[in-house]
């Protein structure tokens, strides 16, 4: 069996079951949009979580500043997350060179901000963004006509292209990197300065919010049904009218435009790169993020994404251990819910029942 | 035929030294349901899929609406309007039946990306169709009362009247049916054929593979008889029926007259 057979047989079958989800949808709609509210205000709350009873003793990171991990770390790999899962748990494809569209979204701010020209940050990232697209397109045009392993083999030569590259190519500042890469425009009262970590916190989560409304647009679409088809059965969805190539090149095009902007974000926070922030063990990370989360679920992208940043940071008290501990904590995850932590779900076609009611009673019932 | 709607020229297919199709000619006429049969490896699912892009042919041509499918994608070879089902049921099992149904009424839709980012009317009213459409396919069929299950948690019998619901969706001129009583008890086939009838009756053509003689016999038009890759006959049922090279075909011949 094929390691992308495998990985597909890890992640199915999809269960009808009920989640928070469908019972916050089933609410009526003044309650679900102040639930919906409240999260996300707890949500911007969040570098204040450790200050909270219980909860500050659950996910303060001993040791690292938590402002620092889910600024630096958790909201870069939330975004990474939603991105590749367009790619993996949408439309199938696995992708093991992911980290090479982020590379190419922080690069292509390094270089217009710092390394050749002093374009402001807010400049650069509309640029970044179509880059790591046009790279996109530029890797899939050859490759999505491969399947399985063989473009998961492809993709990994892709990522380590990206860093190789950058390592060996003086004007994009070879090993020493590119630093004084330059930081997010100041709005109000958010200054984006050095000490505080805040706003860039509120930056990245807002950006998520932005992509993960997109996405649930392409996922309730014609897109989403052709994505979901290729997964399923690429040559039915082919015979049955889907144009795959097509859309599984918008699923790239889509994918790498996230990870780029994962990308930006990333240098406008840290302000200095070198190719060994992109390393390899950066992709396998982040699929491990998404088939942590559930393969093919956004919420579970998320929630695999914020995990897999934030877990090695809590366990630093168990200092030089502390990677070992995140493994055992992977693979029992794994082991007791391989679907991951969000299962992908059949989709609850809520409009069936107003459809049933509407149309002739006698006619719907089989006869 | 006055008005033939798809021609199989002269098509060989050959797969290595294997010949699967050699030299088949044939036509369906609009409004007809042509039964193709044969026994077990004739070439009937292999000429199935020259006709629906799956393979290229080795030669030979096929002709649709006026028009050859030489180097047409398969996707665009659906759009001019062939529609199949799989010999082996091939849904999207993690889907329900009704979203299957709509990526077949995708087939005549537009939106992409853009218009579904920005939400705008033509992605609003397509998905509405859509939904339309697979409700009243689903009803036709006799499946409608699970639409919102998932296709693999659909009995088998479900499964088979889903996979020609979403053929139907594609809005097809000719639908080809891959066996799609295999594995049915004899009222269960019944009912099939009566549906099929129901299909042509709706002014589809529909081009029938099965297995089952007598079941051909009860609802084709005209019966092409495929063995070891070549046409051996080609009348209506009765003909067919009465054909020595087909009796021979299907049950054999005696070794002194061979």
């Amino acid at each position: 069996m094929s390691l992308s057979d495998t990985f597909k047989n890890l992640t199915a079958p999809a269960r009808a079951v009920s989640g928070l989800g469908d019972k916050i949808s089933e609410l009526p709609k003044v309650s679900r949009w102040s639930l919906i509210a409240l999260f996300v205000v707890s949500l911007y709350l969040m570098p204040w979580w450790p200050e909270v009873p219980v909860l500050g003793w659950l996910v303060d990171t001993p040791g690292t500043s938590f402002e620092g991990v889910i600024t630096d770390k958790v909201v870069i790999y939330v975004l990474v997350a939603l991105g590749l899962n367009v790619v993996v748990g949408l439309a199938g494809l696995l992708d093991l060179g992911y980290v090479g569209f982020y590379a190419i979204g922080a690069y292509v701010v390094g270089i217009l901000s710092s390394q050749h020209a002093n374009l402001p940050w807010l400049v650069c990232v509309p640029i970044a963004v179509a880059v790591s697209m046009l790279a996109g397109v530029i890797l899939g045009t050859p490759t999505l006509r491969l399947r399985g392993d063989y473009l998961a083999i492809v993709t990994l030569g892709f990522g380590e292209i990206i860093r190789i590259s950058a390592n060996n190519a003086d004007w994009l500042g070879g090993s020493r990197g590119i630093s004084n890469i330059a930081k997010p425009p100041n709005i109000g009262p958010l200054k984006f300065g050095i000490l505080d970590a805040k706003p860039y916190f509120f930056l990245g989560l807002t950006v998520i919010i932005i992509v993960v409304f997109l996405l649930r647009r392409l996922e309730n679409s014609r897109v989403g049904r052709a994505w979901n088809a290729v997964r399923e059965d690429e040559d039915a969805a082919e015979l049955m009218g889907v144009p795959t190539f097509t859309f599984k090149l918008w699923a790239f095009a889509i994918g790498a435009a996230i990870g780029g902007l994962a990308g930006t974000l990333y240098a406008g926070k840290v302000r200095f790169i070198n190719p060994g922030n992109f390393p390899l063990q950066l992709s396998i990370l982040f699929i491990a993020a998404v088939v942590l989360g559930g393969t093919g679920n956004m919420w579970g992208a998320i929630l695999g994404g914020a995990v897999v940043a934030w877990m090695p940071e809590r366990f630093r008290g168990f200092a030089d251990k502390r990677v070992f501990v995140f493994g055992v904590a992977l693979v029992l995850v794994m082991v007791f819910r391989p679907q991951g932590l969000i299962p992908r779900k059949i989709r609850k076609e809520r409009w069936l029942a107003n459809w049933r009611s509407s149309a002739d009673a006698g006619e719907v019932t089989r006869g | 035929m006055a008005d033939t709607i798809l021609s199989v020229d002269d098509v060989t297919m050959q797969f290595g030294g294997v010949t699967a199709l050699s030299n088949v000619t044939f036509g369906i006429s609009r409004g007809e349901i042509l039964g193709l049969i044969g026994p077990n490896g004739a070439g009937k699912t292999t000429c199935f899929n020259v006709i629906t892009g799956v393979y290229a042919a080795t030669s030979g041509a096929v002709t649709f609406d006026g028009q050859s499918l030489a180097g047409l994608k398969r996707f665009q070879i659906t759009k001019r309007g062939i529609a199949r089902t799989f010999q082996n049921i091939r849904l999207f099992p993690d889907m329900t039946a009704v979203e299957n149904v709509m990526v077949g009424a995708d087939a005549k839709h537009k939106t992409s990306v853009g218009g579904a980012l920005i939400g705008s009317r033509r992605h609003h009213r397509e998905e509405r169709e859509g939904r339309d459409k697979a409700m009243e396919l689903l009803t036709f069929m006799g499946i409608a009362d699970r639409a919102g299950d998932a296709a693999r948690n659909l009995p088998y019998g479900y499964q088979r009247r889903l996979e020609i619901a979403r053929a139907l969706a594609t809005e097809p001129k000719l639908l080809c049916l891959d066996e799609p009583a295999a594995g049915f008890t004899p009222a269960e086939k019944q009912e099939l054929m009566d549906l099929i009838r129901k299909i042509r009756a709706q002014g589809y053509t529909v081009l029938l593979i099965e297995h089952d003689m007598s079941l051909v016999m009860g609802v084709t038009d005209r019966i092409v008889v495929l063995d070891f890759g070549k046409v051996i006959a080609n009348g209506s049922p009765a003909e067919v029926q009465n054909n020595p090279d087909v009796i021979a075909a299907y049950l054999g011949v005696p070794d002194d007259a061979a």
